[in-house]
């Protein structure tokens, strides 16, 4: 199931504006890889570029190549839908449906693929997946209640459960744990850690520790300079990154010296 | 403190001399607002009271005083039908169209060409009803005949349907240029809230691999749904309410019918008003106006109908 996402020379637009340029990386599978660097870098552009999100912004638009597992993404005869069904994605802020249950919500991806499911089945799809989510427990007894009556914490880790419900190949985190508290942050690590082992997961996070605590691999963006657009400064495996950092400004922003 | 202040003491404390003018102004502003808001409740109550008045005789009214009705109830009510099948026509066509213009520019037009239909859709509404009256009379008409004529042909076994086609001044003819009419508004309306979807319910639906159209269903509908209910109900209101077009279009017997492509069709509470006022004397004038307090009170029903859905529906939300 988990795939291997290969990027190369990237460069991301919004309309004439250039606002990352030429990222190459390889996301390996089953891992998680963690992007850091400041505000308005292009993390989350660069992440929202891997499931071609990133176009639903009118004028946006991309140039280079991602491949995951030998298909490229980006060419003509790709359906941007069919690649979001592959590709889950958790947002920054919780957005369960307002006017579903929480059973519906989890199902929402499902139904989408047209098919009928059995009752059984979509009962399963529902367990299954909240309990992917280590939400089951809290919520087993109010499946039929509003998403969003549930806290913060519980809400992602319901958008979570909605990702997972299709079984994505990968699953992009766009900061999933900065409108939390620490607790609910804490179930959302210990989750990623578990979903590792089914799911390939890239998140951006601006909580370096949190970077350091989850991920395998770690890329850290920065701008170039004010006003020039976003690149990749270094790619290696977090530990490294996190002791032995290859690049000065690495080293300045993870011990605090900047940024 | 309202008055301006007549002691010479110095600006002492800068915080209470700010607040006393910026209190002045707050309760200028105050009376002026609650001034506005009860002028609108005075023309209101005023105009309920004069139709009241005016109404009572024509509760004793019959035969002739009453165009030949035998009392004021057997008047109005085939005109309060001919009222609702109208605007029921305009809307069962209306609503639709406009919900799907609505979506076409705030989710599927690239936004140069939204903006332009935006205007173009804006210019409906700046159109004078007189002048749909007159286009429906001469052009529309004239169009719809066939239709008619096909529709009486196959599917004439509806009581709908039923003809027999002479004109093309029916009550469905009249329908549709009042939806033409309520077009704009609730287009307009639709337009407003579809965009302010919240973007975050847009993107969850999209990131799962929605298509355009699933998106719109999941996302967009359930949070427009009260919106669409009251811009629906508002230009039902309109529709009820129009008096030119029916007149101009209408070809009226004044008789209760479903047959909707006949020449015998239903009148308008509006456009009978309309058409018989100025020839009206004595009693008549008191009839046709108890034909307008009906109507007031319809509207009005409408729109607290229209503002109950849209409250229910947001608390759902």
């Amino acid at each position: 199931m988990a795939k291997s996402i290969d990027v190369s020379d990237l460069n991301i637009y919004y309309g004439d504006f250039l606002a990352v340029s030429g990222v190459n990386m390889t996301v390996k599978a089953r891992q998680v890889t963690a992007f850091i660097g400041p505000s308005g870098c292009g993390k989350s552009t660069v992440l929202r570029t891997l499931n071609r999100m990133h176009e639903v912004i009118p004028g946006a638009r991309v140039e280079g190549k991602v491949v995951v597992d030998g298909q490229s993404l980006y060419d003509p005869s790709v359906d941007p839908v069919a690649v979001r069904r592959q590709i889950g994605m958790v947002f920054q802020r919780p957005n369960p449906f307002p006017t579903m249950s929480i059973y519906d919500n989890v199902l929402a991806g499902n139904k989408l693929n047209a098919r009928k499911m059995k009752k059984s089945e979509a009962d399963d799809i529902v367990e299954r997946s909240l309990k992917g989510a280590n939400l089951w427990n809290e919520v087993k007894d109010r499946l039929s209640k509003p998403g969003m009556g549930l806290s913060g914490g519980q809400q992602q880790r319901l958008c979570i459960a909605r990702a997972i419900a299709v079984r994505p190949q990968v699953l992009l985190m766009d900061e999933p744990c900065s409108a939390l508290d620490p607790i609910s942050t804490s179930a959302i690590e210990d989750l990623i850690h578990e979903l590792k082992s089914e799911y390939t997961i890239v998140i951006v996070t601006h909580n370096m520790q949190q970077a350091a605590r989850v991920s395998d691999d770690t890329g850290f963006f920065n701008l170039k300079a004010t006003g020039e657009p976003g690149q990749l400064v270094e790619f290696n495996p977090t530990k490294k990154m996190f002791t032995n950092p290859d690049n000065e400004a690495t080293e300045a922003y993870i011990s605090g010296r900047f940024g | 403190m309202s008055t301006i202040q007549a002691d010479p003491a110095p600006p002492s404390d800068p915080l209470q001399e700010e607040g006393s003018t910026g209190r002045a102004g707050d309760s200028i502003f105050r009376g002026l607002a609650t001034g506005a808001g009860m002028i609108i409740m005075l023309a209101l109550a005023g105009v309920a009271i004069f139709l009241v008045l005016q109404s009572i005789p024509a509760l004793g009214a019959s035969g002739e005083q009453a165009y030949g009705a035998d009392n004021i109830v057997v008047y109005i009510w085939p005109l309060l039908f001919g009222t609702v099948l109208a605007a029921v026509i305009a809307l069962v066509i209306a609503a639709p169209l406009s919900i799907g213009v609505a979506l076409v520019i705030s989710h599927y037009a690239p936004r140069r060409i939204a903006r332009l239909l935006g205007y173009l859709i804006d210019l409906l509404a700046a159109v004078p009803s007189v002048v749909y009256g007159l286009w429906g009379r001469e052009t529309l008409q004239g169009w719809v005949f066939p239709i008619y004529d096909w529709l009486h042909d196959n599917l004439g076994f509806l009581p709908f349907f039923e003809g027999p086609v002479t004109t093309g001044r029916t009550i469905l003819t009249a329908g549709v240029v009042l939806a033409v009419m309520a077009l704009p508004i609730i287009t307009a309306l639709c337009r407003e809230v579809f965009l302010q979807t919240p973007v975050m319910h847009q993107e969850a639906a999209l990131a799962l691999g929605a298509t355009r159209w699933e998106m719109i269903r999941m996302a967009v509908f359930p949070y427009a749904r009260s919106g669409i209910t009251s811009a629906v109900m508002l230009g039902l209101g309109r529709a009820l309410g129009e008096t030119m077009a029916v007149a101009l279009v209408l070809s009226a017997s004044g008789i209760v019918t479903f047959n909707l492509i006949s020449s015998q069709n239903p009148s308008t509470i509006a456009a009978n008003i309309a058409l018989n006022y100025a020839n009206a004397s004595g009693t008549k004038v008191n009839v046709l106006i108890a034909g307008g307090l009906v109507l007031f009170l319809v509207t009005f029903a409408v729109n607290f109908l229209g503002r109950y859905l849209a409250a229910r529906g947001r608390a759902k939300a």
